[in-house]
């Protein structure tokens, strides 16, 4: 399990999750509007780099997709690469080619039931087609980049695409 | 660069306890590490079958083998041969070091607080003998939680480095069965036993915490509730599941 640090604990009081564009433009949400958007709900199997899988895993949430069109309302523009920040700082950077077309969401249910903090919540990032650690914990923000650029899993050693296909889990490994 | 596999051969078995033992390697070309960081091992079969794990490593970057230990898990497919058939000079595969954030060097300074739930000593351990072998004279507390007095790993070789040296201080806590006469703790950790034996948070102390993911959790969270940055609390949660 890849965690840094303590599990953040944040109240949904507090929560808000953000779009934050290259033009400066963002898009945020707080709980409430957040669990009002629409939601998608999928069935699908995880990829740990600590080499357990874990299959049919049912999760809900918000699919970047629908976040994309209601940020698009506010100005933000996408890039060609994202930078997934949390709670506690912790980074991990993915290209928008695997977040849009269904493929990731923020996910806040787990298995019918709200996502616990030690598992990431109140939200995570779910992109289940690449290894888990790029399925952010506790993330608050989505900020878009010009260029790909390594985060915090991956500036300690981590790959920086991390296809469990490919077994890409440390980072040269090709 | 790419981490490639290494052919370790096994130089020395040292069981440590009835459930741990290390294993003293030698691997040509190995390039070194830092205390806290682990390694792949690799088994593969006659038929072909490969299994892989990851290991904590416990020897000092200064040492001159490469030592791993490595707890006997029930139905470890892994764990069950390097704690059972393994003879000296049997050959495994590694690859590493890996992490580069569970990690302490003499020069990182302190104080020092390590937290260690059962096997989670094992990367300790590799922080304290860099710190021993550098002849840092960093303050560090060791709080160490075992189920047993006989399950305590690296038990004379804590004894001797604290009694050597008046900076270290090294305090044991026993889960279940206690010997006859204990006088220190016996239960788990607790608030109350970070606040008698942990740095107080005004000390900044770097904080290492390293165990079964639900003793993490526990200490991690009972640390943040005594006022320690959340920023330096280093966490490696063990454990086959989780995500």
């Amino acid at each position: 399990m890849l965690s840094a640090g303590p599990t953040p604990h944040t109240p949904l009081s507090k929560w808000s999750f953000t779009i934050r564009a290259l033009n400066g433009k963002s898009a945020s949400w707080n709980w409430d509007e957040f669990s009002a958007l629409p939601r998608t709900a999928i069935d699908t199997d995880i990829h740990c780099v600590t080499k357990w899988s874990k299959f049919a895993t049912a999760w809900e949430g918000v699919t970047i997709d629908t976040l994309l069109a209601e940020a698009a309302r506010h100005g933000v523009t996408p890039s060609s690469y994202t930078m997934a920040v949390s709670d506690g700082g912790y980074t991990t950077n993915v290209p928008l080619a695997d977040l849009t077309g269904g493929k990731g969401m923020v996910a806040f249910n787990y298995a019918g039931a709200p996502l616990d903090p030690e598992h990431g919540g109140p939200a995570r990032l779910l992109v289940p087609h690449l290894y888990f650690w790029k399925s952010a914990k506790w993330v608050r923000e989505l900020r878009f980049m010009e260029n790909d650029a390594p985060g915090f899993w991956e500036s300690v050693g981590y790959h920086i695409y991390g296809d469990p296909w490919r077994e890409q889990r440390y980072s040269g490994d090709p | 660069m790419r981490l490639e596999w290494k052919t370790a051969t096994v130089e020395k078995v040292v069981e440590e306890t009835s459930r741990t033992r290390s294993l003293i390697l030698s691997v040509p070309r190995w390039p070194g590490h830092r205390a806290g960081q682990h390694v792949d091992v690799r088994l593969t079969a006659d038929d072909g079958y490969q299994a892989e794990r990851s290991y904590s490593i416990a020897s000092a970057p200064e040492d001159e083998k490469l030592a791993l230990t490595v707890e006997k898990l029930e139905d470890g497919e892994v764990s069950s041969y390097l704690c059972g058939e393994l003879r000296v000079g049997d050959v495994f595969e590694v690859r590493g070091p890996i992490g580069g954030y569970f990690v302490w060097n003499a020069k990182d300074g302190g104080p020092l607080l390590l937290i260690a739930g059962g096997s989670g000593i094992v990367p300790l351990m590799a922080m304290l003998r860099h710190r021993a072998a550098t002849r840092a004279s960093v303050p560090t507390r060791l709080l160490y939680s075992s189920r047993r007095w006989d399950d305590v790993i690296y038990r004379d070789e804590l004894v001797t480095l604290s009694k050597n040296d008046r900076a270290l201080q090294v305090t044991h806590t026993i889960t279940r069965e206690v010997p006859r006469g204990w006088k220190g703790y016996h239960r788990r950790v607790d608030r109350a036993m970070l606040s008698e034996t942990a740095w107080p948070a005004g000390e900044r102390p770097r904080v290492y915490v390293c165990g079964p993911t639900p003793f993490v959790e526990s200490v991690a969270n009972e640390l943040v509730a005594l006022g320690h940055d959340a920023s330096l609390v280093k966490t490696e949660r063990f454990g086959p599941t989780g995500s």
